[in-house]
């Protein structure tokens, strides 16, 4: 896994332009404000604060906060109250009290959960996700960075670079962040030495090819004081960078989703208001469609054309990635949510075999042969954990041999899926390459994880294939059981075929046994391995698109 | 990519969650407070839907303490949409005189909000119901999830709660177990009030600043909306220019003086704000983790 993160020659980081213009310009971020209303900020920046325990990520929110003018009258006097109830800061407002709201965090002085909170300047909105720094919290750190455009890694001054500082940059690097910013904090308890800085700049340079970040600062700050968030300090004359919040301000985050990529649109649900209208709603995970484009629906690999587009305000020419969109098309093809559409041609394909980097999130630990389900985009299907094949050490970023993944451990497992599902590497895509994994028995959601890769397999559409032999009738599918797979050759190894000739040379034994002649009982053997599968169709429901196929397991009354 | 906004990126998300719901709920209902995030959460499912209608109805839990404004206002937004609008009393609560002025408004709105919205989703057995609550309101909803999983007897469990990596919201849930939903959870007031002037959104029009009847009381501007409202000795009824950052029960909301008659006002007047847009709540100042205790009972 640590493999699959590509080495970058840490000098090779893109200039960041800091003008406002460049910003206003930028088209990701660039829009009108509504006329006769004080411009709102037109770009946003989501980013995570994480790093171990009593780094300060608290405080340095609730500074951040303070320091833009985002608190309100109420909320500061609220916080002197509880300074001198809850604080840990002596005389001085404790900050952090702003940002930990709930009262088992109070007493305890820790962050147990994310806290999103919302500020902005002249320049910029913000969306800070204040992620818990405590190794039983893990997974609620990565949640919030799988939704972050950027991370600022907190390390304290005393302490330098801890294990839970790693675990944090890997799980930030492992869901696609590439702009972070080192800020090493409680400068003021080691005298702003610049060589405590230097020093630890150096050690976290050291880690950094093995993380892929490739816009990178270091800023030297104290929360607790203000120095260099919004305001330079003068305890730090050495330091000729940005302060903190320029910084945000300006730096410019890479996503993951190239320039030009295929138009693709998982389905999130048909809209059919009337006999007239079938609309595939969802949200554009890349791409451009207009009306009149070839569109495939994965994995049927039925073919169509765009007849309208529909974006939030109503009909469009044309639909973009990111947009919430809504399409009809010119055939009735059969697509359902979990299903793709996506443009004629594109390589994307539906898979049944995963290689995925996974983080656990559950108590009970991870072993091979687990059964779990698989959500991928709006796809959700049965998952069998075939192989556990490494776990990480996150000392060391260095691969190891396991049998048991526990919770907030991070390995790299081969998820076999019980039907086809549409799915892509997640350096790809992020849409279709992002999964979580659900435990069955208690709902909770046990994993998330991205795909490294998926498999090969013959039989399974992609969107070049023509779609007649694509077609999945009822015959079709009871052949391809029959044969053991979709190809039009048998496959006598398949495990299917393999057990109905073994149960049929068992009844066909039984049989003479029981005194019935030879002839009668490989009659009867053959009869039974003919006939198994389509007995096996009549007695198990059909799946619907979506739908789990266990029909004893607790519902979750929701049809998926 | 296009170039998308700031507000066009708060909707698209807002409407995915929608859909969402609608995909993976089998009894959704929409969570209708006639307030400012109501109208906009009810505009963002009318697009979600389009050229359809949402496919589930609205519910409104009314305390009886409405602003009489707000009542004319939901039956007549529903009519203009065609809406299935459902209005659920606590008629228990109406029996044992559960009022703000003698009951005090913790056991006011713990009876006729809390209890009545948990008879109301019982009753008709709503297993997802969508609420306009946003994360910057408050500190302890700074960290509730979008879907947010209830017990079956409704209770918000805060470190139970499922992680949301992703978009990828986990909709799974046991019987007679239900979800909370926040389409709005990213959005901020500012937001709200940016949307509700660029989509020309209907709002009640007790946001506006206008000439109203108040009293001084507590430290609080309330505006006296019906005869039920008895002075004390030493208050008087003052016309007063007056309008209200948020609404709910009119005993209980104070108002602001203003004279922020339109949207351009009170956006600028928002901007220059020095205080938080639930000062004027008496329900959110009985001890600093109250809102958290609440949710743990199933207020929203």
């Amino acid at each position: 896994m640590s493999s699959a993160l590509k080495p970058l020659p840490v000098d090779a980081i893109p200039a960041v332009d800091a003008s406002a213009a460049a910003i206003a310009q930028d088209e990701t971020f660039a829009g009108p404000a509504p006329d006769g209303v004080a411009a709102p900020a037109a770009s946003l920046l989501r980013f995570i604060t994480c790093g171990s325990v009593d780094d300060g990520k608290s405080t340095l929110i609730g500074r951040l906060l303070h320091d833009t003018n985002s608190v309100f009258d109420d909320q500061m006097e609220a916080l002197e109250r509880d300074s001198r109830k809850f604080g840990t800061t002596g005389e001085d407002l404790d900050f952090a009290l702003l940002v930990d709201g709930l009262s088992a965090e109070r007493e305890q002085g820790i962050t147990i959960d994310v806290a999103y909170r919302y500020f902005s300047t002249a320049r910029r909105a913000f969306i800070i996700a204040d992620t818990p720094g405590h190794e039983q919290y893990t997974r609620n750190m990565a949640t919030g960075a799988s939704q972050a455009d950027l991370a600022i890694i907190l390390v304290d001054a005393r302490k330098g670079i801890l294990p839970q500082t790693r675990r944090h940059s890997f799980i930030t690097s492992m869901v696609g962040i590439r702009s972070v910013i080192v800020a090493i904090n409680k400068m003021d308890l080691v005298g702003f030495d610049r060589a405590v800085f230097e020093r630890i700049e150096a050690d976290y340079r050291a880690i950094l090819p093995q993380l892929g970040f490739t816009d990178i600062a270091f800023v030297p700050i104290s929360a607790k004081g203000g120095d260099n968030i919004a305001a330079r300090s003068a305890s730090t004359p050495w330091y000729e960078g940005q302060t903190l919040l320029e910084r945000l301000e300006s730096v410019r985050p890479e996503t993951l989703e190239p320039e030009g990529a295929p138009f693709r649109l998982p389905v999130q649900w048909v809209n059919r208001p009337n006999l007239d209208f079938r609309g595939f709603c969802g949200t554009a995970a890349s791409g451009r469609i207009a009306r009149g484009d070839a569109v495939v629906s994965l994995p049927s690999g039925r073919t169509s054309r765009v007849k309208a587009v529909f974006g939030p305000d109503g009909e469009v020419e044309a639909g973009f990635a990111g947009e919430a969109l809504t399409l009809t098309l010119d055939d009735e093809i059969d697509a359902s949510r979990g299903d793709v559409i996506v443009a004629r041609g594109d390589t994307l394909r539906a898979t049944r075999t995963l290689s995925v980097d996974l983080l656990w999130m559950s108590e009970r630990p991870l072993i091979a042969g687990r059964r779990l389900i698989a959500r991928i985009a709006s796809a959700q299907t049965p998952a069998l954990v075939r192989t556990l094949d490494e776990a990480v050490d996150i000392h060391s970023y260095r691969p190891r041999q396991t049998s048991a993944l526990a919770m907030n451990e991070i390995g790299k497992v081969t998820l076999a899926l019980e039907r086809p599902t549409v799915a892509a590497p997640y350096a790809d895509t992020r849409e279709l390459g992002a999964l979580i994994l659900i435990d069955p028995m208690t709902n909770e959601t046990a994993a998330l994880g991205v795909v490294r890769a998926i498999a090969a397999e013959p039989g399974i559409q992609d969107a070049g294939v023509p779609a007649a032999a694509a077609s999945a009738s009822r015959f079709e599918r009871a052949r391809a059981q029959w044969l053991g797979t979709a190809a039009g050759r048998p496959r006598l190894a398949a495990p299917l075929v393999r057990f109905r000739a073994a149960a049929a040379i068992l009844l066909g034994l039984l049989a003479l046994l029981f005194g019935l002649g030879l002839p009668g009982a490989v009659l009867l053997a053959l009869i039974d391995f003919t006939l198994r599968p389509f007995l096996w169709r009549l007695f198990t429901p059909e799946p619907k698109p979506g739908e789990t196929n266990r029909p004893d397991e607790v519902g979750d009354g929701a049809g998926i | 990519m296009k170039p998308m906004t700031h507000l066009q990126r708060l909707e698209a998300e807002s409407i995915f969650i929608i859909r969402e719901v609608a995909a993976t709920a089998e009894n959704p209902v929409m969570l209708y407070s006639i307030g400012k995030d109501s109208a906009v959460m009810l505009h963002l499912a009318m697009k979600a839907f389009a050229p359809g209608k949402p496919p589930f109805p609205l519910l409104h839990v009314d305390t009886t303490w409405k602003f009489r404004e707000m009542i004319e206002f939901r039956d007549r937004r529903a009519k203009e949409l065609g809406l299935d609008l459902i209005v659920h009393i606590n008629e228990d609560g109406v029996r044992a005189g559960v009022n703000p002025f003698a009951s005090g408004s913790r056991l006011h709105t713990d009876v006729m909000k809390t209890e009545g919205l948990k008879q109301a989703l019982e009753k008709y057995r709503f297993d997802a119901a969508f609420g306009g609550a946003r994360r910057d309101e408050e500190k302890s909803r700074a960290k509730e999830r979008v879907f947010s999983l209830r017990s079956a007897e409704h209770r918000w469990e805060p470190k139970n709660q499922r992680p949301e990596p992703w978009r990828l919201f986990n909709t799974r849930k046991r019987q007679g177990e239900s979800f909370r939903v926040f389409p709005l959870s990213n959005w901020t007031e500012s937001d709200v009030w940016d949307y509700v002037a660029l989509e020309n959104i209907p709002v009640v029009p007790l946001y506006f600043a206008r000439k109203r009847p108040v009293v001084k009381r507590d430290g609080m501007l309330i505006m006296r909306d019906d005869e039920r409202m008895e002075l004390r000795p030493g208050e008087s009824v003052e016309e007063m220019e007056v309008r209200f950052r948020t609404l709910g029960c009119y005993p209980l909301t104070g108002a602001v003086r203003s004279q922020a008659r339109d949207l351009p006002g009170i956006i600028s007047e928002m901007r220059s704000s020095r205080s938080s847009e639930r000062e004027g709540r008496l329900i959110d100042r009985d001890g600093g983790a109250s809102m958290e205790e609440k949710k743990q009972e199933g207020y929203f």
